[in-house]
């Protein structure tokens, strides 16, 4: 069955029949695309990588404050709770939710990041990818295959649905995000462009009808905390995936039925500042 | 739409609307001024004004003016850095009718020379730029774009189009906008690569045109 251009089945099979990982399908589509070499957009990605590095670093050492006082270092104090022994389920993960909330929290305090998907969602991605690599030791080369994964499963949520809360609400943003995350972990850790379907399918569906609910319009609360939810959620839905578990839904369909979910969610819970923790009035 | 718009741009935050599109309608504004402005009028509209303090609006713009890319980590900082580089700038909450929630509009002197341009962020720190000096317009700035003044005579847009096409060179938009019949005329022009020297200099040599400007294509940074 031929499946339709720019969908991830599309992409599945071409990587399928080509014997390679969906990666290296995204890395060909961009350089034929952008009339760049395939060299180039390696480098180009590891720049980008490193920006989120030092994003990670900075918000991890350095206690963010916001200019509305809403973000208080909070990344800050978990990476010292995590110092002490006391996380709940070991240090990769309390490393995750911390490396979530630093990158988020230097976005949300006028710091330099990589929007990817999106600069409220930016936390997502790196939390995820570089908490997992480093936890199981993988190699650059399979961070910047992640990251291209990741990166191409942006591509059909953007053609399929939106990656714009305005649009589709949170679940478009720190939703993508996750679901971007899910797939890249797959790829990072060898699982195959079936499991990267399964994984997009189950991050994405975790997220359905998820709002979009800034209060006082800032990209802070509940912004920040949510970045951590979709790291997280993604690596359930990698480790799902990987394990074999399989989605009732492909992820195509998710992904679409995300778009249709967020054109029917009311205006204010679509970044607009007048719904759900944005309407709470505030002492 | 490649990967890259994707994971990117890189950008100062918190957000690609009122922080990178601001940056960026700051940075273009300077382009169409030609030179580093000394005196700023900023004025912010709708959401620019409502929720511009928590985002950074004004910084962003601000720190467009002075030449700063939406992922130059200097941006907080812009009011220091405009009183340091002479920047006489004043920020106002203005009402600009009905247009796109995210807009400002900015008054512009240096040298003799004024500019009065109104743009919007329209998402992912795309821009609108669709007024200049009074003129409706319609600029993204991601291309190369040449500006033309002019009185409203015939054959204006004739010879902007034989030099280009003797350039070789291939033009994505262009678009002729006047006050009045016979008026005061300005002329845009969006090109797919950046214009040589050369024909930006036969471009002046024309006697019919009053202001010749090249706005070079404008990046996210990064």
């Amino acid at each position: 069955m031929t499946a339709r251009e720019g969908t991830l089945a599309a992409y599945r099979n071409a990587a399928e029949e080509a014997g390679v990982t969906l990666a290296d399908i995204f890395l060909r589509q961009e350089a034929a695309s952008s009339g760049k070499s395939e060299s180039q957009l390696r480098d180009l990605m590891l720049s980008r990588i490193q920006v989120m590095r030092q994003a990670m670093e900075k918000g991890l050492a350095v206690p963010q404050h916001s200019r509305s006082r809403l973000i208080r270092g909070g990344a800050a104090r978990m990476n010292q709770w995590l110092g002490t022994g006391s996380s709940l389920l070991g240090p990769a993960f309390s490393r995750m939710v911390a490396a979530a909330l630093a990158v988020a929290e230097v976005n949300a305090c006028m710091g330099r990041v990589v929007a990817a998907p999106t600069a409220g969602a930016c936390g997502v991605l790196p939390a995820a990818i570089f908490t997992v690599a480093e936890a199981r030791q993988v190699d650059q080369e399979a961070v910047l295959r992640a990251f291209f994964t990741a990166g191409g499963i942006g591509l059909v949520i953007e053609k399929l649905a939106s990656l714009a809360g305005a649009e589709g609400g949170c679940q478009a943003e720190v939703g993508s995000g996750s679901a971007m995350a899910a797939g890249g972990l797959v790829e990072l850790m060898g699982g195959s462009a079936v499991q990267v379907d399964h994984a997009v399918a189950f991050a994405l569906a975790n997220v359905l009808g998820l709002i979009c609910d800034p209060v006082g319009g800032l990209v802070e609360v509940p912004c920040v905390k949510r970045n951590v939810m979709g790291a997280v959620n993604a690596a359930a839905c990698a480790e799902m995936a990987l394990a074999g578990l399989e989605s009732v839904f492909p992820a195509d369909a998710v992904i679409e039925t995300m778009g249709k979910v967020g054109r029917r969610l009311p205006e204010e819970f679509r970044e607009t500042a007048r719904g759900g923790l944005a309407a709470i009035p505030r002492p | 739409m490649g990967i890259f718009d994707i994971i990117g741009p890189v950008m100062v935050g918190p957000s690609s609307s009122h922080t990178a599109g601001a940056a960026r309608i700051g940075a273009f504004a300077r382009k169409v001024l030609g030179t580093a402005p000394e005196k700023a009028v900023i004025q912010l509209h709708g959401s620019f004004a409502a929720t511009g303090e928590g985002h950074g609006t004004h910084l962003a713009l601000l720190a467009g003016l002075l030449g700063l890319a939406p992922d130059d980590e200097r941006i907080p900082a812009a009011e220091a850095l405009a009183r340091e580089q002479g920047l006489d700038y004043r920020f106002e909450k203005v009402d600009l009718g009905d247009v796109h929630p995210n807009s400002a509009r900015l008054r512009l002197e240096a040298a003799g020379t004024k500019l009065e341009l109104c743009a919007s962020s329209v998402g992912g720190g795309r821009i609108v730029v669709w007024n200049i000096d009074g003129f409706a317009v319609d600029l993204e700035g991601q291309y190369p774009t040449i500006l033309l003044t002019y009185p409203d005579r015939p054959g204006a847009v004739a010879i902007v189009s034989a030099i280009l096409a003797n350039a070789a060179l291939n033009i994505a938009t262009i678009k002729a906008h006047r006050n009045t019949r016979g008026g005061q005329a300005l002329m845009t022009v969006e090109l797919d690569t950046e214009p040589p020297a050369s024909v930006m200099e036969s471009l002046r040599c024309l006697p019919q045109f009053q202001q010749v400007r090249l706005i070079p294509s404008l990046g996210f940074g990064g």
